[in-house]
């Protein structure tokens, strides 16, 4: 095991966010201060309560689920394809560190740095409406493994990216639309019984329900149901990245 | 002791169908400078390549140092360091954080002591806060380089390892290389620019659409294909040719002072002793006399011709 070689790709990867700090971690928790100010404050006034929480506090959860998984997928993606795109990803490939340790090494850095993103997140959501935990250690293990999960999705867009445009596409095409057609900022109740149905085929609802569990006890779907849509998601993301490597899939002519 | 790189019927085709290697069987070893030739196109790029694990082979095997270099890659890639042709790197790292990244990455634990010890033998330690975006194209490749050699390889692979780097630096490099073998590393480097091969080989390749059709001590190469030329200065112009000396190989140079005899070194009698016999005979003297000899080009461009 190359732990040395894992690390040193960790650390460059975070050293880049350093470098970028600002649209890193500035950026994110601006915007989402902003959809406090809007959804929380301006609109939540007109709505009195969601299942019992302010609406205030009840789109808490789905925002930090927002930006989680929007920056899991384009931190990762751009950590994998800058190398690819200037070339310097030979280096990798010719270095004695296994395909894990390389997944590892990206994959971590960027969960790393969406789950810090995350708490940032959390704190300032704190400061406009107040905040209950009702099962922290869930909290924090649904953060973990969706920041990983998706980190991973990001990783194998960016293998699969041929250039910046398509880079961009699948976090714009399919991550937001789904994050936002997935209960973040209401209850999938609060839909006509046809879309209901049609939601609980999107894996985001099970992500955003498990996390708003763990806040405030009460969510969309089981707990059970969220934990194994988690899991699902991250067993086919580890299958795609393992082919990837075992076939060299746009890596290894 | 086995050799630093052995491959054995290594062929690869691409995905579009084109077989740029095809049934190559190479030996390197310990300690030697090895120059791969070939025209642009040849397989050059394609070999190192596969030897280093950045492109999956068709067929074949590749021992490194004895390991192989896919079942057992972690020993086999740990000792080479590789100088890729492009100029590739991280345009916003350091030139102290990319190279400490390099060794990080070959598992190897910091050393602060060595890396400085490769920036200054590159000239780089002046630069060494300097982001990459900001270095010339030579000081890229030095810092390519200093990357390759940041883990301490024994084997070093250069991929036209001057391309477009001026005559200066180039000079530099090559004593950078020089000194590298000294400390025992083994080094294989592709080039189409001959004088590289001449000044820095200790044995040369030539690869041709892919397959090899050459491996010769440099030496031995230039000597066994090496055409001569024995240029004669004489004292008094000549008007032609006497007839005694019409069967051999001379040219009279038109103001008639300079009399030109070309043999081949791999024949077992030059005839230079017969010619300068007639020469005398026939009363015609010499104040000077020198030899040339073909250069590694001139050799190559024939083998090159000769195997279409």
């Amino acid at each position: 095991m190359n732990l040395r070689g894992m690390m040193a790709i960790y650390r460059s990867e975070m050293a880049r966010t350093r470098r970028t700090l600002l649209q890193s971690i500035v950026s994110p928790v601006l915007s989402t201060s902003l959809y406090f100010v809007v959804f929380g404050s301006a609109i939540g006034s007109r709505i009195t309560e969601v299942g019992g929480i302010s609406y205030g506090a009840f789109i808490v959860p789905g925002l930090i689920m927002l930006m989680l998984l929007t920056q899991s997928v384009s931190n990762a993606s751009f950590g994998i394809f800058f190398p690819r795109f200037s070339g310097s990803i030979y280096e990798l490939l010719s270095a004695p560190v296994s395909y894990m340790e390389i997944v590892m090494g990206y994959v971590g850095a960027a969960a790393s740095k969406s789950i810090v993103l995350g708490l940032i997140i959390l704190a300032t959501a704190g400061l406009f409406v107040p905040l209950e935990i009702a099962h922290p250690f869930w909290m924090l293990f649904f953060l973990v493994l969706t920041a990983f999960t998706f980190s991973l999705l990001g990783f194998i867009i960016g293998i699969w990216a041929e250039g910046f445009d398509r880079l961009q596409l699948v976090p714009l095409l399919v991550i937001t639309p789904l994050t936002f057609l997935g209960g973040t900022f209401y209850s999938i109740d609060m839909l006509p019984p046809f879309w209901q149905g049609v939601t609980l085929f999107n894996p985001v609802v099970y992500l955003v329900s498990g996390f708003r569990w763990s806040f405030y006890g009460v969510g969309d779907v089981s707990l059970e149901a969220s934990l194994a849509m988690v899991m699902a998601f991250l067993v086919v993301s580890l299958a795609v990245v393992s082919w990837i490597f075992r076939s060299g899939y746009r890596l290894k002519p | 002791m086995p050799p630093a790189i052995s491959v054995t019927d290594l062929s690869k085709t691409y995905a579009s169908g084109f077989q740029a290697l095809s049934g190559v069987n190479l030996e390197v070893q310990a300690g030697e400078i090895f120059a791969l030739l070939g025209p642009n196109g040849a397989g050059k790029t394609t070999l190192i390549s596969v030897i280093c694990g950045l492109v999956n082979p068709s067929s074949g095997q590749v021992l490194v140092d004895g390991h192989d270099n896919i079942r057992d890659y972690r020993a086999a890639r740990a000792r080479i360091g590789l100088v890729p042709q492009e100029l590739t790197n991280e345009a916003f790292e350091t030139v102290w954080n990319s190279v400490s990244f390099s060794r990080g990455l070959f598992g190897k634990a910091a050393d602060p002591d060595h890396i400085e010890r490769v920036l200054r033998s590159l000239a780089l330690w002046e630069k060494r806060n300097n982001r990459l975006i900001t270095l010339s194209g030579g000081m890229k490749r030095r810092v390519l380089i200093a990357k390759a050699l940041s883990h301490e390889p024994t084997i070093l692979f250069l991929d036209e390892p001057t391309a477009g780097v001026d005559v200066e630096l180039r000079r530099e490099m090559w004593e950078v290389v020089r000194g590298l073998r000294e400390n025992g590393v083994t080094i294989i480097l592709t080039t189409h620019y001959i004088e590289e091969a001449e000044e820095m080989a200790d044995r040369i390749g030539v690869i041709q659409r892919g397959e090899i059709i050459l491996v010769e001590d440099k030496r031995t190469l230039m000597q066994s294909l090496g055409r001569k030329q024995l240029t004669l200065e004489l004292l008094d112009p000549l008007v032609a040719l006497p007839n005694a000396l019409a069967d051999y190989p001379l040219t009279l140079s038109e103001d008639g002072r300079q009399l030109t005899y070309r043999y081949d070194t791999r024949q077992e009698h030059t005839g230079i002793a017969g010619m300068l016999e007639e020469l005398r005979k026939a009363g015609i003297h010499f104040q000077d006399l020198h030899t040339e000899q073909s250069s590694l080009e001139d050799i190559f461009v024939s083998l090159v011709r000769e195997n279409p």
